[in-house]
């Protein structure tokens, strides 16, 4: 159990000349991860003075302010008495988060490495399908590119190491695993996650009101779907996906 | 009838720049906008205009631009060789630009991005709030022969001023305050940063440059492990080589090499404006001092206008002195005065 009286975390730190960190592990874990993101949506109902700007990394509340306004002593005596006000590592995770269904072909064509990132994970091809399929992963940050989501976290058989080598291309809405976590492509990148299956999810809309659809905090499925279904879901920006309220 | 600006031709690092895109950081986009700010305020002060308005910046060359309408431009960041007409221009200045004249603008001299700017800004597609282009996120491109720019009203008329300048294209001292992995680095690995003298690889973009140590690398306790974590622009990264890059407009959101510290954000163009070969020192401040050093120049910036000054010119040295419209340049004399629109 975490304690308030027997952790160092969190620790405030300051990120550059006009930002404060707040983290709450060193390494990712699924409460620290909860943490940054029930802290971050504190700071921004706690709206306080000269803050402009907040985000969340994995395990930590970034916030950026204006030091001309308020000095970093104020910001951190802020911030300090804000991060006293409760355990942060069993808060609840903020409101209006949503449960993403996201159709997925798994199919050989489409999942270039699914096979090779089973075989790492001890699994069978129907095994691992059947396993991703059905786990329910929160966007754990977004990062790398725009609106690009890493969630987590996977079963324990899925902590399996990146490749050494990068794979040239992976087309956007592509769907790639390693240690314990799940990335999806934006747009077309080289990497070094195996890519295990295909979306056609397009996760940043420049041109449009809404240019980016997933918050850190929401839940994604990645439902299994036939190549014929997925064909027809080309057209379509969401590609065949719905959100309803995270409950 | 429009107002634009039609581009013959442009080198390959050619953008439309304003501010950038502060708030999306949480959506893993990078602010963005031009990599010398200071130079965006410098050309609106010139121009009499907001600094909210959109220019070209142009890395390394400019390209070959006319105008369908009289149009007043200024040129600033790092110089370039720039005529209208075959007439040469002084650089961190403002002219005239007449209707379907040829201006020309070559290699920068000196330094890396140089700045076109025109009277009522440029005003092409807002993107989440911003013209600029920002090329790693897939938003905008750079300028192609044949694209068309339209221009802003512009309720000024006033040409022929220069602005004195910080000199900032040839490396230099810069101001560097502690972040959030500075403390991974020895005393010694600090005290050694600070005395070495870096110069600028020829490997840097608008994203970040990559800054060579005269001698060996700069080592962590804490290796490659750190999580990853929030990027700002400023911050000065070091690679599993221990070679350091500094983090520029258009950089990555989150990064998991440590960092060494951060750029003052007023002494970021510095950096940026560096050319490949142009040597580049650090020296820690503390936030208190970087706090000052900010409000200072924060102050000078908004008192630009000051330093804006006719140019005085040499009559022998205008070719075409008779060609002149020398009674254009009269105004009503409160162009200065007057709100930006």
């Amino acid at each position: 159990m975490l304690d308030a009286q027997d952790t160092p975390w969190p620790i405030l730190k300051t990120a550059g000349f006009d930002g404060f960190l707040v983290s709450f592990a060193d390494a990712l874990s699924e409460p620290a991860n909860r943490a940054a993101l029930a802290f971050r949506d504190a700071v921004t109902q706690a709206n306080l003075a000269g803050v402009q700007e907040t985000s969340t990394s994995l395990v930590s509340t970034y916030v950026r302010f204006d030091p001309l306004a308020v000095d970093h002593d104020a910001m951190r005596a802020a911030l300090q008495a804000l991060v006293a006000t409760q355990d942060w590592f069993r808060a609840a995770l903020p409101q209006g988060r949503k449960l993403w269904r996201v159709p997925t072909v798994f199919d050989p064509a489409y999942a270039p490495q699914l096979d090779e990132a089973a075989q790492a994970a001890g699994l069978s091809r129907a095994e691992a399908i059947a396993s991703i399929s059905r786990a329910r992963v929160r966007v754990q940050t977004i990062g790398f590119a725009p609106g690009m989501p890493y969630l987590g976290e996977l079963p324990e058989v899925w902590d399996i190491p990146r490749q050494t080598a990068l794979t040239a291309q992976t087309p956007a809405g592509g769907l790639c695993v390693a240690i314990r976590q799940l990335v999806l492509f934006p747009v077309a990148t080289p990497t070094g996650w195996r890519h295990i299956g295909q979306t056609a999810f397009r996760l940043f809309r420049p041109e449009t009101d809404a240019p980016f659809v997933l918050r850190a905090g929401d839940e994604v499925m990645f439902t299994q779907t036939t190549p014929e279904a997925f064909a027809n879901m080309q057209t379509d920006p969401d590609g065949g996906a719905v959100s309803e309220p995270a409950t | 009838m429009s107002r634009d600006i039609k581009v013959i031709s442009a080198g390959p690092s050619v953008t439309v720049q304003d501010q950038g895109r502060a708030g999306f950081l949480a959506f893993g986009l990078s602010r963005g906008g031009a990599v010398d700010r200071l130079a965006l305020a410098e050309g609106a002060a010139l121009l009499g205009q907001s600094d909210q308005f959109a220019a070209l910046e142009m890395g390394g060359m400019g390209g070959e631009f006319e105008a369908t309408v009289e149009t007043r431009i200024a040129l600033t960041g790092a110089p370039m060789r720039a005529s209208i007409d075959g007439a040469n221009l002084v650089w961190n200045a403002s002219h005239l630009l007449p209707k379907g004249a040829r201006l020309c603008i070559g290699a920068a001299t000196t330094g890396s991005y140089g700045y076109l700017h025109f009277g009522g800004g440029l005003q092409g597609q807002t993107i989440l709030g911003a013209q600029s282009a920002h090329l790693a996120a897939g938003i905008g491109q750079t300028l192609q022969a044949g694209d068309t720019l339209p221009l802003g009203p512009d309720p000024h008329v006033l040409t022929g001023q220069k602005i004195d300048t910080d000199a900032r294209f040839d490396g230099g001292t810069v101001r560097i305050v502690p972040s959030l992995q500075t403390e991974f680095f020895a005393p010694a690995e600090i005290s050694r940063f600070e005395a070495t003298t870096f110069t600028r690889d020829t490997r840097g973009n608008r994203m970040g440059v990559r800054i060579l140590p005269d001698g060996c690398g700069f080592k962590t306790s804490a290796g490659l492990s750190v999580l990853s974590e929030i990027i700002v622009s400023g911050d000065v990264q070091v690679t599993g080589d221990g070679t350091p890059f500094v983090l520029l407009s258009e950089c990555q959101t989150t990064g998991g090499y440590p960092r060494i510290g951060s750029v003052l954000p007023m002494d970021l163009p510095r950096v940026a404006q560096a050319r490949a070969g142009a040597t580049l020192r650090f020296q820690f401040v503390t936030l208190a001092e970087a706090v000052a050093a900010e409000r200072r120049e924060a102050g000078r910036r908004k008192g630009l206008r000051g330093s804006v000054h006719p140019m005085i010119r040499n009559p022998h040295d205008i070719g075409d002195l008779l060609s002149y419209q020398l009674i254009s340049g009269a105004t009503a004399g409160d162009d200065l005065e007057r709100d930006p629109p």
